[in-house]
Order: C-alpha cells, then sequence, then structure tokens
C-alpha cells in the first residue's frame, strides 16, 4: 500500500527543539506546512503528570520517553577495522521521540560556545600554528561568528526563559557572570536559580583559588515567563526529575512549554505522528528535493509527501541517517578524506570528582536538572595548547541534578556494590556526598564519522547507519589536564574521601554507561562545498531546498552541551530562509 | 343563589377564557429600539464581532459538533435543555426567519410560532442590545455563515417545567424594559456597562436568581446585580461588595484575565473557561478596558482585603514536620510544586490560592471538582499555553479530598467552612456518570 498526499509548501521532519522553531517561524510566514513526528504525540497533562511521571524505573532505567532501538538503532565500532555491531539497548546516549523529542528530557544547561570555537582550525593555526594539529585530527571552522550569531542565541534564550548571570554585556565584564565568555547584548531573562549547599561549596572553593565561578545557565525557570510566543513558564520547584523526565510543572524550557500550544494555533500548520521519514526524495537532476517519504504506522502504508522545502529537524543522528540514505552529498570516506555526509562525527570528553562528607547533608532529592556553579578558568580560549599538549578545554562545574534512589547514590571506594554492606554503605552515604565536573569539548578525526552499516537494515529494511568512534589522546591528554585541575579543588574543600573518574591512556569508547547525549557532527557546516554538507546558513550544498538543523552541524564538539548551540542556529537558518531563501529560492552561498 | 351561579359561571368562563387566550394568543414583540435605516449594513466583521461580545458560540455548540447546530446538554435544575440549531438552516436552524422574528427571539424569549425559549436563553439580558447589534447579529448568523442541518433534541424537563406557555407568566416578573440605558456619564464606562448588562449576559451567571429563578437584577445600580450566583455547579464569584472576588484588582488585571483567562491572581475555571474561549478573547483592546474600567468602578473605594503577609499556615507547611495533620502533609504531597507554601503561585501561571474565590466559596463544589477532575485554560491569542492542572481524584480518597479542600478553605487568610467526604463522594459520582 502506499499513497501520495498533496503539495505542500514545507515539510518538516521531527517536532522537538529545531523543528518547532522552524515550525512557528516558517508559520509566520504563512506557509502551508506539515511537521511529520516518528513518535507520540506528548503534553505536559496528561504526559508528564504528577505523579506518574516521577517514576525512576520507568522513564529513568527503562527509558520511557526514548527511543526504542527495535524502531531505530545504530551499529558501532570503534576503529576501521572492526565489525560493527548494532546497539540493542540504549547507554551511552538517549536520542527521544515523540512530540518534543529529547527538548523535553534534557536537564536544561543552556550555554554559548567560546568565540574561539566557531573557528577553531583558524584559531589554533593563527595562534600556535599549523603543526601543533595532529595529523588525523579533522577540526574546521563554521563558517559563521560569535557576532553573527549572537542576535540568534539572544532570541533563543529569551524565547526559552534562560536564568543566568551574564559575565560579558557587551565587552562589559560583569561581576558573578562568566568572564571569559563571548560578549552578550543583555542579561539573561530571568535571574539565576538559587543554588543548592555542593554548588555554594564547590563556589567558594574556587573562588579561595582565585577562579571565577558564576551560575550555570538554566533553562529551569526562576520565576513566571511568558516568551516572544506568549508562551509560559512556571517557577521551578526543585523537584530533581529534570533529565530522562518531561517536567511535571511547566517550568523547564522544553517544545511543549515554550512553543507548541502557539504553533498549533496557526492554521496553515498541521502535524503527524507516529510518521516516520524514511527518506528524503529528489529530483531527477538530484539538485533539488520534491519532499519525504514516510511511514503511516497508523495506516500502514509509505506515503509520498510532496513539499518546496525540507526540513530536516530530527535528531542530529537520524537526520545524517537521512541524508546517507536519500544521497545527500557524497558520502564521507576516510581513507581519501573525501566526501562530505557522516563526516567528523564527535561526542563529549567528560570526566568528574566525587566527594564524600560524613557530616554535611546535601539533600539532593532539592535539585533542579541545572542549578549549580561552573568556573571557565580552563574554557577552550584560556589554555596554551602548545604549552599543554593538547586542543580543548572544559567548564567546570558542581552542582547536583538529582537524588534519585537507584541512579542518583554514589558509594566511596571500598563499598561493594551489592549485599549487606552496600545496604549499609547507601544508609551511610545518600545525601552525603557531591561532585565536581568537567565538560569538555572532543575534537573531529579523519576516522570517526557515520555511514550506512553494509549488514544490519532497519525494520523497514533500511540499513542502519554505522558510526564509527573512538577516544584519541589529544582528548585524554585534555581530560587529565582537567583532574589536575579538579583535584586540587576537590582536596581543598577536605572531603573526607574522593574518587575520580576521567579517561585514561588507552581508554576506548564503551556504549553502554551513559555518558551525554550529545553526539555531534555527520552534517557539517562549513565554507567549503568539498569540506562540509551544509553551507553557513544549514542549507544543503547539492539540494538548496533542504535545510538541515542540530548539532549535526558541529564540524567538532564544542565544549559545552549543544542545546544553545543547536537553538541558536535555528534561528539563523530560519532568519536566512525567510528573509533570503523564500523570496528567491536558491543556493544561498 | 342563581344570581351566584351565573356569576360563578362567568367568572369560570372568562378565566377559562382568559386562560386559553394565555396560552394561545401570541405575545406582542418587542419594537426595535432605535429606528435604523432599511438599507444599513453592518460593517465587515461587525457581525461576527457582535456575536463575539453575545457569546453565542459556547451555548450554541456542542462540544465535538458543528458550529452554531446547536445540541449542546445545558443542565438546569430543571432538567437538560438542548439548545438550538442557530445556523440559516431552513429546515432544522433559523433560516427564513424574518429579522423581527430574530429579534423577538432576543428580546421577547419567542420564536416565530409563538413557542416561548427557556430562560437557558438569556433574553433577559439580550433585552438590552442595541438595534445595531441586533441587526450586526441577524446579518452574521443569516448572510456570513453556511446552513448547517442538524435536528436539535428535545429538551428535557419534568412536568410543569416542560409546559412552555408558563413561561409568559414568568415573563412579566423576569423581564425587564428593553433597550440599554447607561448609568453614568462617561462614555468608557458606559460602553463597560453596556458590554455586561447587554451582550456579554454576565449577570446571567454572576447574579443571582430569586425564587422564581429569574435574575434578582439586570442592572448595574442594583447591588444584587453581579454579587455572585452559580453555574453547573460552579460559584460565579461576586463581582461586587465585600466579598468580590475582584477587589483590589487593577484595570489590567481585569483585562489579562478576560483576554487570556489567567492574570497575576487567578485563572478561571468551570463555564468562565468558554466565555474566555469563545468570547471575551476576541474583544478589542478598547472594550476590554471599557470592561475593565467598569469592573473597577464597580468595586471603587475597596481595596484587596487585607492578608497577613506571614501566616501559621505557611510556616507549618515549611517546617516539614512529619506529625503535620493529613491536610497540610496532603497539600505539600500534591499542590505545593505550584501553588507553595504562601498559597501564592506565580503570575499568570499558577493560581493563588489563598483568597481565591473557587477555594473560599460558600459552596465547595467548584473546590472539589477541580481536586478531583483538573481543569484546562483555554488557548489564547496572547497566552497561547493551554496550561492544565491535572486532576488527583484517581490518587486521593473521598476522605483525602475533603482533608486537603478542608486544609486550603482554611490555609493562610483563608477562612471557609470545612468539606466532607459525603460532599466529595456525590461530585465523584457525578463526574464518573458524566465520563461513561
Amino acid at each position: 500500500m502506499a499513497r501520495t498526499d498533496p503539495k505542500r509548501d514545507v515539510v518538516i521532519v521531527g517536532l522537538g527543539w529545531t523543528g518547532s522553531i522552524l515550525g512557528i517561524e516558517l508559520a509566520q510566514e504563512g506557509l502551508d506546512i506539515l511537521a511529520l513526528e516518528r513518535g507520540e504525540d506528548r503534553s505536559t497533562v496528561p504526559d508528564f503528570r504528577y505523579p506518574q511521571v516521577i517514576d525512576e524505573l520507568k522513564y529513568g532505567i527503562r527509558f520511557g520517553f526514548m527511543q526504542k532501538p527495535r524502531n531505530s538503532t545504530i551499529t558501532l565500532r570503534r576503529t576501521l577495522d572492526e565489525e560493527a555491531q548494532p546497539m540493542r539497548r540504549l547507554g551511552s546516549f538517549l536520542p527521544g521521540d515523540g512530540v518534543g523529542g529529547a527538548g523535553i528530557h534534557w536537564n536544561g544547561q543552556t550555554w554559548r560556545p567560546m568565540e574561539n570555537e566557531y573557528r577553531l582550525r583558524s584559531y589554533v593555526e593563527e595562534t600556535f600554528g599549523a603543526e601543533i594539529i595532529p595529523e588525523d585530527m579533522t577540526i574546521q571552522d563554521w563558517g559563521v561568528t560569535a557576532e553573527e550569531l549572537e542576535p540568534f542565541y539572544d532570541r533563543f534564550e529569551y524565547m526559552a526563559g534562560i536564568s543566568g548571570q551574564a559575565g560579558n554585556i557587551k565587552g562589559e565584564i560583569l561581576e558573578g557572570g562568566n568572564p571569559f565568555e563571548a560578549p552578550r547584548s543583555r542579561d539573561y531573562p530571568l535571574p539565576p536559580l538559587p543554588q543548592t549547599t555542593d554548588a555554594l561549596m564547590f563556589e567558594q572553593a574556587a573562588k579561595a583559588m582565585g577562579y571565577h565561578p558564576f551560575p550555570r545557565p538554566a533553562a529551569n525557570a526562576s520565576a513566571a515567563y511568558t516568551n516572544e510566543y506568549g508562551m509560559q513558564l512556571g517557577p521551578c520547584n526543585f523537584c530533581g526529575f529534570c533529565e530522562r523526565y518531561g517536567c511535571i510543572n511547566y517550568s523547564k524550557a522544553s517544545p511543549q512549554t515554550c512553543i507548541l500550544d502557539a504553533l498549533k494555533r496557526y492554521p496553515n500548520f498541521a502535524y503527524r505522528v507516529n510518521s516516520e521519514v524514511l527518506r528524503v526524495d529528489l529530483a531527477n537532476d538530484r539538485k533539488t528535493a520534491t519532499g519525504v517519504t514516510y511511514w503511516d504506522e497508523e495506516a500502514q502504508e509509505e506515503v509520498t509527501q510532496p513539499a518546496d522545502l525540507v526540513i530536516l529537524a530530527a535528531y542530529s543522528l537520524h537526520n545524517v541517517h537521512l541524508m546517507l540514505l536519500s544521497g545527500i552529498g557524497e558520502p564521507y570516506n576516510p581513507q581519501t578524506g573525501e566526501g562530505v555526509t557522516g563526516k567528523n562525527y564527535a561526542y563529549q570528553m567528560n570526566g568528574g570528582t566525587t566527594l564524600f562528607f560524613k557530616d554535611v547533608e546535601f539533600n539532593p532529592f532539592a535539585a533542579a536538572g541545572s542549578s549549580g556553579i561552573s568556573i571557565d578558568d580552563f574554557a577552550i580560549n584560556q589554555i596554551d595548547f602548545a604549552a599543554e599538549g593538547f586542543i580543548g578545554g572544559s567548564y567546570i562545574t558542581a552542582g547536583q541534578s538529582n537524588g534519585q534512589p537507584i541512579r542518583g547514590i554514589a558509594l566511596p571506594s571500598g563499598v561493594p556494590s551489592w549485599g549487606a554492606e552496600w545496604k549499609k554503605g547507601i544508609g551511610d552515604w545518600y545525601g552525603h556526598s557531591m561532585s565536581i565536573g568537567s565538560h569538555g569539548s572532543n575534537l573531529a578525526y579523519r576516522d570517526c564519522f557515520l555511514d550506512l552499516d553494509p549488514t544490519y537494515k532497519d525494520r523497514h529494511g533500511r540499513p542502519l547507519m554505522r558510526m564509527t568512534f573512538n577516544w584519541k589522546p589529544n582528548d585524554i591528554r585534555m581530560t587529565q589536564f582537567m583532574r589536575s585541575k579538579i583535584e586540587p579543588i576537590a582536596q581543598s574543600m577536605n572531603p573526607d574521601s574522593w574518587k575520580s573518574s576521567y579517561k585514561g591512556d588507552g581508554a576506548r569508547y564503551d556504549i553502554r554507561p551513559y555518558q551525554t547525549t550529545h553526539n555531534v557532527g555527520g552534517a557539517i557546516m562549513g565554507t567549503d562545498p568539498n569540506a562540509s554538507a551544509l553551507n553557513r546558513y544549514l542549507q544543503a550544498w547539492g539540494q538548496h531546498n533542504v535545510f538541515v538543523m542540530g548539532a549535526g552541524a558541529f564540524p567538532q564538539n564544542i565544549q559545552y552541551n549543544p542545546t544553545g548551540a543547536v537553538g541558536a542556529l535555528a534561528y539563523w537558518a530560519a532568519e536566512a530562509i525567510r528573509k533570503d531563501y523564500l523570496p528567491n529560492p536558491r543556493p544561498l552561498v | 343563589m342563581r344570581n351566584f351561579i351565573h356569576i360563578l359561571f362567568a367568572a369560570l368562563l372568562i378565566t377559562g377564557l382568559g386562560f386559553l387566550a394565555f396560552i394561545t394568543v401570541p405575545v406582542q414583540r418587542t419594537e426595535p429600539q432605535t429606528a435604523l435605516a432599511d438599507d444599513w449594513r453592518p460593517e465587515e466583521g461587525q457581525g461576527e464581532y457582535a456575536m463575539r461580545l453575545a457569546d453565542c458560540a459556547a451555548c450554541h455548540t456542542a462540544p465535538d459538533g458543528e458550529l452554531f447546530a446547536g445540541n449542546r446538554p445545558i443542565e438546569s435544575p430543571l432538567g437538560t435543555i438542548y439548545s438550538s440549531n442557530i445556523t440559516p438552516d431552513e429546515a432544522t436552524g433559523i433560516g427564513g426567519w424574518s429579522l423581527d422574528d430574530f429579534r423577538a427571539a432576543l428580546y421577547d424569549g419567542v420564536r416565530p410560532d409563538g413557542t416561548h425559549l427557556y430562560p437557558a436563553m438569556p433574553y433577559e439580558n439580550y433585552r438590552k442590545l442595541t438595534e445595531e447589534d441586533i441587526r450586526a447579529l441577524y446579518h452574521y448568523f443569516m448572510e456570513e455563515l453556511e446552513p448547517v442541518e442538524n435536528r436539535t433534541l428535545q429538551s428535557d424537563l419534568s412536568f410543569p417545567f416542560d409546559q412552555r406557555w408558563g413561561l409568559r407568566a414568568w415573563k412579566w416578573v423576569a423581564l425587564g424594559d428593553p433597550g440599554f440605558v447607561a448609568d453614568t456619564d462617561d462614555p468608557v464606562l458606559a460602553r463597560g456597562e453596556y458590554l455586561v448588562e447587554g451582550p456579554g449576559h454576565c449577570g446571567a451567571c454572576h447574579t443571582p436568581r430569586n425564587n422564581l429563578m429569574a435574575e434578582a437584577a439586570l442592572e448595574t445600580p442594583d447591588e444584587a446585580f453581579l454579587s455572585g450566583g452559580e453555574i453547573d455547579g460552579w460559584t460565579a464569584p461576586p463581582l461586587r461588595g465585600p466579598d468580590s472576588a475582584i477587589r483590589g484588582w487593577s484595570a489590567q488585571d481585569m483585562a489579562a484575565i478576560l483576554a487570556t483567562g489567567r492574570n497575576a491572581h487567578a485563572a478561571i475555571n468551570g463555564e468562565m473557561q468558554l466565555v474566555v474561549r469563545d468570547s471575551t478573547q476576541f474583544m478589542n483592546d478598547e472594550d476590554l478596558q471599557a470592561l475593565a474600567a467598569y469592573l473597577v468602578n464597580l468595586n471603587d473605594g475597596s481595596t484587596a482585603p487585607d492578608r497577613a503577609e506571614e501566616t501559621e499556615t505557611e510556616a507549618l507547611l515549611v517546617s516539614a514536620d512529619p506529625d503535620m495533620p493529613l491536610g497540610p502533609r496532603l497539600y505539600l504531597d500534591n499542590c505545593n510544586a505550584c501553588h507553595f507554601a504562601d498559597g501564592r503561585g506565580a503570575d499568570e501561571v499558577f493560581p493563588e490560592l489563598d483568597g481565591s474565590s473557587l477555594v473560599t466559596a460558600q459552596s465547595p463544589t467548584g473546590l472539589i471538582s477541580m481536586i478531583l477532575t483538573g481543569s484546562e485554560l483555554p488557548s489564547t491569542a496572547e497566552r497561547p499555553s493551554s496550561l492544565r492542572m491535572p486532576g488527583f481524584g484517581d490518587r486521593l480518597s473521598d476522605e483525602e479530598v475533603a482533608e486537603l479542600a478542608s486544609f486550603v478553605r482554611s490555609a493562610w487568610n483563608n477562612g471557609a467552612q470545612p468539606v466532607t467526604p459525603a460532599q466529595v463522594a456525590e461530585l465523584r459520582g457525578d463526574a464518573e456518570a458524566k465520563r461513561d
């Protein structure tokens, strides 16, 4: 069975953050828009209603809001000579599905990259010389600058009601904010969240060591807020169920709280759920897309949906998968370094030290996803790469995000992980630990990439996407450097004991334990059609009516959580489409 | 003796004939209150706007039904009334009605065939409509709408209330003079007064009903007007006087709640959600400001009720004392996340419970319904979020709901009577019956 539906002006693939942003921005142009979402529909009530959603087993452990590997997964290998195997259980990263996407289950950390991260290769070459870049490192410039993107960060932050403290407004350094950040045009829309004990202790210790602590920018509202679309957030109550959960309280910025009810009011916008896009259909000359083909789960048939403009707004990995399946961009070849689609897949290099205090009650159950204190004294723009022997940087941070009983209890070294002694350890140590983490860059390498798996297929008969990824010495040196900075801070706080967890020499990527859902690259933006899949407006070089949103555009990973940059790029692309593309559809570069 | 019998017979005959005439002689229809030229035409959009002001959609559209095709069940204490189809369909709607027919329905509550309309149709209030609004409405319903064929259900009232001719007598008592006369020289206040008394028919819910179930007052100077009523189990709070739900609200607060269903203090509930959804959110700024000015003026001189800033309730809740009584404990476990320990919620998102007219209404049924089944704000242009409070009926027993409701009714600066589990059980039964 198959059907062809009437043509639309725009089809949007995926209704998470970027699909919602592009949806409402283009709906304002009066275009006839259809968004296709592979998962279920979701609303705060009933889907995130209290107390049903406060269920760690269902959502924290069994991934109630995440994609199901039986429907969608990847294969993984670490090196070119390994045979990739399918990921049969989610672990290292957790793509969402359903309306709102991963935008419903994030913690809410909303950062702007450093200025030099957008032009990393140029910055390194100009500052330290090209010779310090390892031979297999394929870092590139983004093709946009912090200054160009500033208004679009501003829009995203004001749309999402971010709570924070500016450190640099138009060049003026402000006490209490991040003094190393790129200049911003104005302060955050909401004041910082209140801080918990662990963050306050870290702040004091960091200050005593001469560092510059500041509150983490948070998409957990510190007060009632109304955004440009009239959408509303209520103050966060520190319930401790952010990451992996939808917010019970209209407090966490998400497509649901910030965009969707406003978007649904546009009569020229419609969306369909349980509709998984299988491929982008290209014209015979392959120079434009003619629409998409999707699987209508309800009707159990393939649907051809013609459209003048195709916006890929699925999770970064799925956007790349669709591009590979549809022939958008030459697939990347690691042997020759040629081809662009799938190139420069990167991840995030994090580490942390856990501190145990017998006599401190941290009350970890009172937590917001992004409250906390950070320092950027070892950020990517503060380090002498030539002297330290690596390229990259991290922000260092403390802030408890939950006190959930199954995953949220740290135990000191020496406490067994089972049996009576474990039970006793849980009793002794619940609420008596805190952690200081480093959240760092992960650079791009010739043999870290995405392509189609030669063996495994999904339920629609499409090849799975194959991820080839491993940790590299440069990034391991970076995280070890952070360890050398964090451990002295930890020691200065006089814990009863502490333990560290940082990738060491020879560390290999393990897809099982959760690390972070910050998968970037594969559909990278840039200035050269032979080296990037998208131009600086996120437009496919080869098919001018295809725009690709998301962190897939990052040529290597920034040292920050990606959502801020993903949101800014979405507004940046939306503006280019509205002002420049629609009046005259063509390659914008 | 014979004389007496004659007289009695004559009296009976006259009464009988009179009664027959009462039932059968057509009602004299009210004339237009202003002369308008025959070729008067409403401006573009004026008809639809008049329809919004009069909120025809809320009653004349069934849930999931076609717009204005009728059949919305309206529960009254006497039984269920089904709203009529007011699309211009000849067979099942109001197609073929003359302007005079149309005006008679709005002013006199009669159909063209002389049948009396039940006063669920607020002709007590619509009698104040200007001729311009009547003509605009007539144009809208006759010429701007497509006919929809939809036969409406027979209303289901018990004897004697199913005898519509009895309404003729009721109208002698219930109806005031036709037409609108302002009680003020201020044109803004006068516009607000007109909107409230006439098309907005606010008094239909916010004014108490007398023994004959007529609105106890129809005009602003009478202190009974807008002094509070009840609609379908929800309290329509007093809008004036010492118990006014809007005491101390600014004009901005008034305009905000009418345009968006929410403001810094409260969120609308019950039937008022339909009013905002279908009527007040479409008002232009000028009318919103007029309405707001009228309501502020109606509460002129009364400031917000004195409220202690620091309350024992807040201290108790913040203490997190495990031995605290069940009511506050249930509050902490179920309500505190949004409404907070101080009962003040958050502006425009989470309504205040301290001093809330819903919480402290004399009848607790609205509050109990809210706890059992929750509530969803209508999406409006300025505030599109359909903010929704979940129901807690599946989580709390009748006893627990009663404890919780009694607690919030007496918490902070509130001082309303407690709630019994039996009251909760009755409402829970109603809610389940409705769902099934």
